[in-house]
């Protein structure tokens, strides 16, 4: 954190243009749940997209959906529900002046992340083997279920594929961003940067660690168990 | 850290690096001052020679594939790296924290993203030239963006990331009304400069991300054929339209509401008298904002959307018509026995409530659904949206620049040359757009390469007058340049305006102001 | 023979309906209002501006924040105009949305970058069609690639044309003569070439017309002269290669039997270079045009006309 133009004030600078540290805090957090009202409206799109496709496609949708084993994207749930609680955790620990509680929590936070990307991996290694691409790349290599599929009256299963890659994709994409992001936590924990307090970066992460778990709970349903 | 005397935010710190990584949100809105006159005088030359091709029947200067690029870097231009950014980012940036009394924006760190986001996503756009550049118009209507052979997948990332840019302001804004007004300051006490970019601010928080997908998703539908828009896929190329306008409609508010505000700063203060209506005009710009999200429509009378849809949306757009009345109404009403000067910046203030009631009402012909039927993607709804967004935003840009020069550089340009560049753009302007009414009621449609020999005439006095805006905006540009380096000494309040900006010295120092202000009063207590 | 563009009262073309008609008088309202609204705020702010300028730098004003009763106005009766206007133009829309039951139903394709129109006799018909007077006419509209609209100025009507679905649009002409037919939604480099025409004639010309072979008694190169100034000449001239290029293609004149340079080498212009060029014409491309903007032929084009088609560029200098 730049300490140009910050204010001593107990332990902790602020920023000049701050009151104080609280009022700092106050504003950051303030400034997340805007952004994060930014994502919500960015994956609503998307979500608006699927919702009017599976109307107009629902076998479709139907049969693919049966491609997502929600064995594996059951446990991703429960994975990132757990995390959520070891991030709030990590907050709880660094109020409590609790620092190896609370680097704990986010190492196990993060570890869950990569469970999350590991069981991602071998879902969509398994489709890329079987030939289910994305949109004009589909090519399963499977006649008697293509066959299957025209006497319903589908021809166009990769746009199911294309949902389900893009959608988990963008999301997947922000589980990154967020591991990178704790990731500078745990530095900054090691470093000693946190405290009951100032925990302000714990929470604006854990704030949009939050929302990309209750993402992936709206995703979950929609493609893995539809079928 | 309070500054020397004589010491402001420019001499403060040297060197380009310092400019490059600063976190002042005035220096961050001098960058984007820089940024955006770039792209203008690039988007205007695009314009000068689209209506220099059209100055006559049959190719003059180019072929249809050109005119088509030429047409599209227009428009990409100007809308995403101009219009939208002009004021917010710029006066914006600089301005609203000293008018709420602050000493920066709230996240300074973010406010300097966001101009590496324009700057990043600009480039991104640009390096599309070096691959057949793009020719989809800036609408990128499917599925011809899907199929047509070129850089349109730069161009449309490249706007992706611009568009942070746009959300990142919009955030930092919110948050910055919110947090950080002086002490006394409640929010019917703020300039209505404020109001206006804090429901702008909101429009880009919520709009924005919708723009970011429906781009993300034109993108997977070029490069993996995903399906969604492309009818042979079994997709929708009318979705994308409802996608794309969810994010555009909004993004015209985007780009008039600011320019709202600085025209209530401008007739207050060149009429030194008190703002008439300050509530209706504060709560006029929310309620702008929240309609303006419902009314998307309106550009798809035509498109196949059903016909209750249709008519839905021209009701809804009649109602956002209200409360725009209502502000010009309220400007008019201020310079009623008002102690009125005219000097530059007022000049264009009074041509801003000119052209913009002319733009504004041609704005209700189109919605009104029987009509815009023949209207619709002709050179009316040209002639309609350049009024608005050259004859209203442009104009306040102008003005505002012209209006804060002295307190963002201490010195004051050369009143005579500012006004004969208001003359010529004013008049070169109605020269080119007026005439742009009638030959859409005649039929011509636009985006046309060439056109039958019944709208030559019109169309060579249209391009006539955009060869006289040019040299107006030439002329501007002289202006501030000459101002820049050989303008005189401008005082803290050369105006006599009462908003907090000139309470502290031409330019500011480094953290706006030496003592904190206290707010007890209106910001246009002229008694 | 109404002239297609010229304009009767307030710049619109000529009335070519009744619809027409109705559209101009809501639209003379839109104008007249918005007239008035103008001068009062235009002239209003003019006004005040010259009649209370600064007589002295230090002139005090009147505190005058806010009229509650003028606030209340002004935002009345706007609302109360636009109330009407809109009730008024959901009218005329219903007018010209509402498809008429016992009409004369034609086809309409849009391509890159030509109109082709199919009566259900099977007569077909590319860049201009026959209608009759007084008779309604529905068009049943799509279009094979991008998407284009189908706009008829002087009918005041229009709508697009999507690939992947069929749109309606709806006519009756009130009078007989030519009508120029624009597409009015980008599609590319031949957008602004992609016209047709309305002929609208008595019934017994129309039924002359509908009935008739378009090519009977035509030797071929006159028949691939009618398919070229029905279809080609958006994109081709038929001057000589030696004259300026003004359009998207490449000049016709005098290449029968030249050799063209071609993308990759040469190529001679016969019979079957033609024929090749017409159904597959990104197999060879003349040197110095795009790939891919020509779109095929293949399907559109009878044997016959192929045919007809090179023995007019056979006859072309």
């Amino acid at each position: 954190m730049s300490t140009v133009n910050s204010v001593a004030h107990g332990k902790h600078h602020h920023a000049h243009h701050y009151d104080s540290a609280e009022h700092q805090y106050l504003a950051a957090k303030f400034g997340t749940w805007v952004f994060l009202c930014t994502e919500i409206l960015m994956f609503g799109g998307l979500f608006v997209g699927y919702i009017i496709y599976h109307q107009k496609f629902p076998q479709m949708f139907h049969e693919g959906s049966k491609f997502c084993d929600w064995r594996l994207g059951g446990t991703n749930t429960l994975v990132l529900i757990f995390s959520s609680l070891t991030m709030a955790l990590s907050i709880y620990y660094a109020q409590l002046n609790q620092k190896k509680k609370s680097l704990a929590s986010l190492y196990i936070t993060l570890i869950c992340g990569f469970i999350f990307l590991g069981i991602k991996y071998i879902e969509y290694t398994h489709k890329f083997h079987e030939g289910l691409f994305p949109g004009r790349f589909f090519a399963f290599d499977n006649p008697e279920e293509m066959a299957r599929w025209k006497a319903m009256g589908i021809n166009n299963m990769g746009m199911f594929f294309s949902f389900y890659f893009v959608m988990t994709g963008i999301h997947a994409s922000h589980v990154i961003a967020g591991m990178g992001l704790i990731t500078w936590l745990i530095i900054r924990t090691h470093r000693g940067d946190f405290d009951s307090d100032y925990y302000t970066p714990l929470e604006c992460v854990g704030l949009f660690w939050h929302l990309v778990d209750l993402i992936w709970i709206y995703l979950f349903p929609l493609l893995y168990l539809i079928s | 850290m309070s500054s020397a005397p004589g010491k402001n935010y420019i001499n403060e710190k040297s060197g380009l690096w310092s400019w490059l990584t600063t976190l002042d949100h005035k220096r961050i809105g001098i960058l984007y001052m820089i940024a955006v006159m770039t792209f203008f005088a690039i988007g205007g030359t695009f314009a000068m020679l689209i209506r220099t091709e059209l100055f006559k029947v049959g190719p003059t200067i180019m072929t249809a594939h050109q005119y088509n690029q030429v047409m599209t870097f227009h428009g990409a231009i100007m809308v995403f790296m101009v219009i939208i950014p002009g004021i917010p980012a710029f006066l914006g940036n600089f301005i609203l924290p000293m008018q709420l009394g602050a000493k920066d924006v709230a996240f300074p760190r973010v406010n300097l993203l966001s101009w590496y986001c324009l700057i990043i996503g600009a480039s991104i756009a640009f390096f599309s030239l070096f691959y057949n550049g793009v020719d989809t118009g800036w609408t990128f209507y499917t599925p011809y963006s899907i199929t047509t052979q070129n850089g349109t997948i730069l161009m449309v990332l490249g706007a992706f990331v611009i568009g942070f840019s746009s959300i990142l302001t919009g955030l930092n804004f919110i948050v910055t009304t919110h947090k950080l007004r002086a002490p006394g300051m409640s929010f019917w006490r703020m300039p209505l400069f404020v109001w206006a970019l804090y429901s702008t601010a909101l429009l880009q928080v919520l709009a924005t991300p919708v723009l970011a997908i429906t781009l993300l998703l034109l993108s997977a539908e070029r490069l993996l054929g995903v399906g969604i828009f492309d009818p042979k896929l079994g997709g929708d190329p009318v979705l994308f339209q409802h996608f794309f306008w969810f994010y555009s409609h909004p993004a015209v508010y985007i780009m008039i509401l600011p320019a709202m505000g600085v025209v209530s700063e401008l007739i207050t203060t060149f009429s030194h008298k008190t703002i008439f209506g300050y509530k209706a005009i504060a709560l006029s710009s929310v309620g702008i904002a929240a309609v303006s999200f419902f009314v998307w429509g309106h550009h798809m009378f035509v498109s196949g959307q059903s016909e209750i849809a249709g008519i839905l949306f021209s009701f809804i757009t009649m109602l956002v018509g209200v409360p725009t009345a209502i502000k010009v109404f309220n400007w008019t009403a201020t310079l009623y026995k008002g102690s009125i000067s005219f000097d530059s910046p007022m000049l264009f203030a009074l041509g801003f409530l000119f052209l913009f009631t002319i733009g504004g009402v041609t704005g209700i012909i189109l919605a009104v659904i029987g009509v815009d039927v023949h209207f619709h993607d002709t050179y009316f709804v040209v002639a309609h949206f350049h009024y608005v967004m050259v004859g209203g935003t442009l104009m306040a840009i102008m003005g505002g620049i012209y209006y804060w020069f002295p307190k963002m550089f201490g010195r004051m340009v050369n009143e005579f040359w500012a006004r004969i560049s208001f003359v010529l753009i004013f008049v070169g302007f109605n020269v080119t757009f007026f005439p742009q009414f009638i030959l859409g009621a005649m039929g011509m449609p636009r985006r046309y390469f060439d056109y039958l020999p019944a709208y030559e005439p019109l169309n060579r006095i249209s391009s006539i007058g955009a060869w006289t805006i040019g040299t107006g905006f030439l002329v501007g540009l002289a202006v501030i340049i000459h101002g820049l380096t050989k303008g005189e000494i401008a005082g803290d309040n050369p105006w006599g305006a009462k908003t907090l900006e000139w309470t502290t010295s031409s330019p500011p120092p480094h953290e706006n102001f030496l003592v904190q202000p206290v707010v007890t009063a209106g910001p246009y207590e002229y008694r | 023979m109404l002239s297609t563009v010229s304009t009767s009262s307030h710049f619109m073309p000529p009335q070519g309906s009744e619809v027409a008609a109705g559209v101009d008088t809501l639209y003379g309202f839109l104008l007249i209002a918005s007239f008035i609204s103008c001068v009062l705020v235009i002239g209003g702010l003019i006004y005040f501006a010259v009649k209370y300028r600064r007589t002295s730098p230090d002139q005090k004003t009147p505190y005058i924040s806010h009229s509650t009763t003028l606030e209340f106005l002004w935002s009345f009766i706007p609302f109360v105009i636009f109330m009407i206007v809109f009730v008024w133009g959901w009218w005329v829309y219903m007018q010209i949305r509402t498809m008429p039951t016992d009409a004369l139903e034609i086809a309409v394709q849009g391509q890159k970058w030509s109109w082709t129109f199919t009566y259900k006799n099977g007569r077909t018909s590319g860049s201009e069609f026959y209608v009759p007077v007084g008779q309604d006419v529905r068009l049943v509209m799509n279009s094979v690639d991008v998407i284009h609209s189908f706009y008829i100025p002087a009918f005041r009507t229009k709508q697009d044309v999507v690939p992947g679905r069929y749109s309606n649009e709806w006519f009756r002409a009130e009078k007989e003569g030519d009508y120029q037919v624009f597409c009015a939604e980008y599609c590319g480099d031949g957008h602004s070439a992609m016209m047709a025409k309305i002929h609208v004639v008595s019934r017994e010309k129309f039924e002359d017309w509908l009935a008739n072979d378009p090519y009977k008694g035509l030797a071929p190169a006159a028949v691939g002269q009618k398919v070229y100034a029905g279809r080609c000449i958006a994109c081709h001239d038929t001057q000589p290669r030696s004259q300026k290029n003004t359009k998207l293609g490449p000049n016709w004149g005098g290449i029968f039997g030249s050799t063209e340079t071609i993308e990759g080498g040469t190529a001679k212009v016969d019979e079957n270079y033609l024929r090749e060029s017409i159904l597959d014409p990104n197999a060879k491309i003349v040197k110095g045009f795009p790939m891919g903007v020509m779109p095929t032929q293949a399907g559109q084009l009878s044997e016959a006309e192929i045919s007809g088609v090179i023995e007019y560029i056979k006859s072309l200098k």
